[in-house]
């Protein structure tokens, strides 16, 4: 024990135990999103309700393709954290873990699906 | 480390204590529109798949997305984003220590209410 130093005997016994990761991880992806999101929704936005044959051919294209992948797979890692704290601060014990699990898995299979959907309609 | 009184200290005030400022609605808001999210988010991922499975289950997709309940999840989605971005960039100058007292927090505020409609707006002109 005389070799621990005592900042290391107290780390993480606060009552946040970590977070800084995950403090900065929502100020990466937040700057991130500043970029992307506004491309994202004026590129992505005219699409909807237009005719399948001009979506395939838009979506084909690199710069709709690769904004509408990065914006969400960004956004959803976002999200991520976000509903993490959110389930943190309201839900407690097992349905606390469980619930983060779900969203977890939630975030990364919708990144999963866009991507598969980008990359057919890409090829 | 002292763990005398453990379980019986007394309990900090919540939210149903304090009258609700417009401040503290404006920070409520950014975690609501922020978690909302998620309908819109997947509604244009399962968009983007229907596009790639084939012109007909796209039919369908599109048809949902554009009817009166998809119009109103993407409008208030986008109203949504647009105020949890400007939220978002209050937080971010709140990390570097500025905007933290009272007046400028009251106008960053409604700087955050005020911008989200105006961008809704030219939203809604170009999309």
């Amino acid at each position: 024990m005389q070799f621990l130093t005592e900042r290391k005997r107290v780390i993480g016994l606060g009552s946040a135990k970590t977070g800084t990761e995950h403090h900065w991880s929502m100020t990466l992806s937040s700057y991130g999103l500043l970029i992307l999101v506004p491309l994202f929704v004026f590129t992505f936005g005219p699409m909807l309700g237009q005719p399948y044959d001009e979506v395939v051919a838009y979506f084909a294209r690199p710069f709709p393709s690769v904004v509408t992948g990065l914006t969400i797979i960004v956004g959803f890692l976002h999200f991520k954290g976000g509903v993490q704290t959110l389930i943190e601060d309201y839900v407690h014990g097992a349905a606390r873990t469980g619930l983060i699990i779900a969203m977890t898995c939630l975030s990364y299979g919708a990144i999963g699906v866009a991507l598969y959907a980008l990359a057919r309609l890409a090829l | 480390m002292a763990d005398v009184n453990r379980g019986n200290r007394p309990l900090s005030p919540h939210l149903q204590i304090y009258r609700p400022e417009f401040t503290s609605i404006t920070s409520i808001l950014t975690r609501i529109t922020g978690n909302a999210l998620l309908l819109g988010a997947l509604l244009v991922v399962w968009w983007l798949l229907a596009a790639a499975s084939g012109p007909e289950y796209f039919a369908i997709a599109d048809g949902v997305i554009t009817s009166w309940f998809g119009d109103l999840v993407m409008l208030l989605s986008v109203w949504a984003l647009w105020y949890h971005a400007l939220a978002g960039v209050r937080h971010l100058i709140w990390d570097t220590g500025r905007g933290l007292d009272l007046k400028d927090a009251e106008s960053l505020a409604y700087l955050v209410i005020g911008g989200s409609f105006v961008l809704t707006l030219v939203t809604i002109v170009l999309v």
